[in-house]
């Protein structure tokens, strides 16, 4: 968590004689492409293996789909409210700002419920087949990330309890962080949902 | 003392840096020191790594294996490829001169996230020590540092199992340090200095650390599965359980590929600070290697399946990755001839830096020619899998890459510690390691051609004596160490006063104190326009002015 701490100690923005310039959003951009490199290498795995080795017709099973579109709407909407939590911020509105951060977390935590209840109720395992490994580890892992990404957003929501916390309108960088990670997690999942669930 | 160093400044500093000694082994945030911690910790891995070549080498001797179980060789050889790769040539010749030399040549005071290139070194060390611990614990990994399955499925799960955390470890260390350059690089710029004026090792790391971004978290991924595969017993990469090994291997060379460019970029990018400084000449080409440096990148991300020609893999398949290759070449090519441009009429001090260099220049024109050789599938699927494959790899991660780390240290010794190195011993070492290095792998083209497998402990006895002339080579790298290690230990303590610029060279690492304050300079960084505005007479070059332009243009 070292990229939450408030530039005032950050030896990052005084390492250069100039401006006081932050540069850990970029930081921030880099790591989340670098992490989308690793879904790709997933995605390109299911692609190949849906492609190359099918499965035995007896354990084909098509998916329901009315739980995972629930699933993506959630998101979608966490999106949104991640958003307006963050234009109060700007607007130094700390209080409005959290309750849209717990809407965005509360948002994050029915998604990982409703994933698994769908879990609770596929007939596959683990290990059953090459689909269903493929499907736990690729919405296993994106639900890892909305699992740290619901934490974060409860530790951002903590930090802004105070207009005099860490979280201030001056210093945005822990919200926007997470903003940021947050929107990159809900557009993973969109492709997830593409891939898995609809071809 | 100037403006810069204001008791406001002072403020920034982070509180609990131990100044002394201790702070080598504490959680400093000075890219300098972490850049020594690098180093240092590199180059003990280095000999661990050694030390099992060695082993390896010895147990080649004679055909059968008696110095040591066939099961115990599969762990040395995986033990010996993952140590040298990920802890020795991957952290050193990125982590350690990257770290150390960035920020001087981009004008800054550090990198740009200071906490997170301290958590990124320090990553090392623990994971270093839970893959070398396995080997006492359960048995090491036995698959080989590509970690094939169904080889990595089917042997002791203990150790593949640490061996994939170990390598999981260093990833991250790897792309975190990866983000930091190049948010230095694009970022921390000193205003008015622009892209197309940094020195080339600037580009260099650059393109190596897009690279690591980009293909580092597909291997962590693919590990990933392939630890579920062993843990959990899926079948992601397994035929019996519906899976597919291929994809494996794709998503492996994916990364690994690129790899062999995050190992060997930034020995370019070195040979070309080194070179220039030594002719007294400026860098030839400078653009074309720019370009050169970034259309690897490109192509190097496009090449991977010719590692595969073997694997079942489709003519078009083939056809692509060959040309692809191929292409390498060019890029390849140009930087070759523009480091020999260089060379030309230049004002060579054939000192132990430059003759590190020369070395390097033919090993790796020598390596790259069996690269090109391999990427044609006819004569790839002649000696996939033998001796020419690790005689090749190794003409170009020791011939090229290791020759350079060396070189470097010669070259930048003074600096980091304010003496010179013995130049005798250093010649010494140039000369016990190359003639080493070229009796130890040249042979192995020979046996390589003639068909003998690699990673297996016996073999026909009909290749002993050429296996015992290579282990001969081996044995004289192992002893030209020695001078080495002796030099640089010795040098600390009684060599002679470096002062600030003993090579009277211009990029901005020089134009400060040996060695270098906390932030690097005393005072505002200099602006230096031209890195390798060489070509006048030395007792003319006015140091203090730190800018190159002026010389570039009076220069003869």
């Amino acid at each position: 968590m070292t990229s939450l701490k408030p530039s005032s100690t950050d030896v990052a923005s005084s390492a250069t004689d100039h401006a006081h310039q932050d540069h850990r959003m970029f930081g921030v951009a880099t790591f989340l492409v670098a992490d989308a490199m690793t879904f790709a290498g997933f995605f390109a795995a299911y692609l190949t293996f849906h492609a190359v080795n099918p499965l035995q017709p007896d354990a084909i099973y098509e998916l329901e789909l009315p739980l995972p579109i629930l699933n993506t709407v959630l998101l979608l909407v966490s999106s949104a409210t991640f958003h307006k939590a963050g234009q109060n911020l700007r607007k130094g509105a700390n209080q409005v700002c959290r309750q849209w951060l717990m809407l965005t977390a509360v948002l994050g935590l029915a998604f990982l419920v409703s994933q698994m209840v769908e879990y609770f109720t596929l007939p596959f395992g683990l290990t059953d087949n090459l689909f269903a490994s493929t499907f736990y580890a690729l919405t296993g892992f994106h639900g890892l990330h909305v699992t740290l990404g619901a934490l974060m957003i409860l530790i951002v929501w903590w930090q802004c309890r105070t207009p005099a916390g860490r979280v201030t309108s001056e210093n945005q960088f822990p919200l926007e962080a997470v903003e940021l990670y947050w929107h990159f997690v809900d557009g993973i999942w969109v492709v997830l949902f593409l891939i898995l669930y609809l071809i | 003392m100037t403006v810069s160093l204001t008791p406001q400044g002072e403020q920034h500093r982070p509180s609990l840096q131990p100044t002394g000694w201790l702070r080598y082994f504490s959680f400093s945030v000075d890219h300098k020191v972490i850049g020594l911690q690098y180093l240092v910790c590199g180059f003990l891995f280095y000999l661990i790594g050694g030390a099992l070549a060695g082993a390896i080498r010895t147990e080649l001797v004679s055909p059968m294996s008696d110095f040591m179980p066939r099961d115990v060789y599969n762990q040395v050889l995986t033990l010996h490829g993952t140590v040298m790769i990920f802890l020795w040539i991957v952290p050193v010749v990125n982590g350690a001169f990257g770290n150390y030399l960035i920020p001087f040549y981009v004008g800054a005071r550090d990198m740009a996230f200071p906490r997170l290139n301290a958590v990124a070194f320090w990553l090392i060390p623990p994971a270093g020590l839970l893959l070398i611990s396995s080997y006492f614990i359960t048995g090491a990994a036995q698959s080989g540092w590509t970690a094939y399955p169904p080889l990595s499925t089917t042997t002791a799960a203990s150790g593949q199992v640490i061996w994939i955390l170990s390598v999981l470890l260093l990833g991250g260390s790897s792309i975190f340090g990866g983000i930091n350059f190049i948010a230095t690089v694009l970022k921390l710029r000193r205003p008015g200095l622009k892209l197309m004026q940094l020195p080339m090792y600037c580009w260099a790391m650059l393109g190596t650390s897009i690279l690591v971004v980009l293909s580092t978290p597909v291997l962590a991924g693919t590990l990933i599965l392939l630890s579920f595969d062993i843990v959990a017993h899926t079948g992601f990469f397994n035929p019996g359980l519906g899976g597919n090994v291929v994809v494996y291997q794709h998503l492996f060379w994916f990364y690994s590929h690129p790899a062999v460019y995050i190992m060997v970029l930034p020995a370019f990018g070195l040979v070309s600070e080194i070179l220039p400084v030594h002719c007294r000449k400026p860098l030839f080409g400078y653009a074309t290697m720019v370009y050169s440096i970034m259309a690897i990148v490109v192509l190097g991300l496009v090449v991977w399946a010719h590692h595969m020609f073997t694997s079942g893999t489709p003519p078009w398949m083939r056809l692509f990755f060959t040309i692809a290759t191929a292409f390498i070449a060019v890029p390849t090519g140009i930087k070759f001839f523009n480091w020999l441009a260089t060379l030309w009429g230049g004002r060579i001090a054939l000192n132990s830096a430059v003759l590190f260099s020369c070395g390097f220049i033919i090993n790796f024109v020598l390596g790259g020619i069996t690269g090109v050789a391999l990427a044609q599938v006819p004569f790839d699927v002649h000696v996939h899998d033998t001796y020419f494959v690790v005689a090749h790899f190794h003409y170009i991660v020791y011939g090229g890459t290791v020759f350079v780390i060396f070189a470097s240290i010669y070259h930048w010794y003074p600096k980091v510690t304010g003496r010179m190195l013995n130049e005798t011993l250093g010649r010494l070492h140039f000369l016990l390691t190359f003639i080493g290095f070229n009796l130890c792998f040249a042979p192995q083209h020979w046996l390589g051609l003639n068909g003998m497998p690699r990673r297996v402990a016996e073999y026909d006895p009909q290749f002993a004596f050429i296996n015992q002339l290579s282990s001969a080579g081996a044995l004289l790298m192992a002893i030209s160490t020695l001078p080495f290690l002796w030099n640089v230990v010795d040098s600390a303590f009684r060599g002679e006063i470096a002062g600030d610029n003993p090579w009277n060279a211009l990029t901005p690492e020089w134009l400060t104190s040996s060695p270098p304050p906390v932030e690097n300079w005393e005072g505002e960084a200099p602006l230096v326009h031209e890195p390798y505005g060489y070509g006048v007479p030395i007792d003319q070059i006015d140091l203090a002015a730190a800018s190159g332009s002026d010389l570039w243009s009076s220069g003869k």
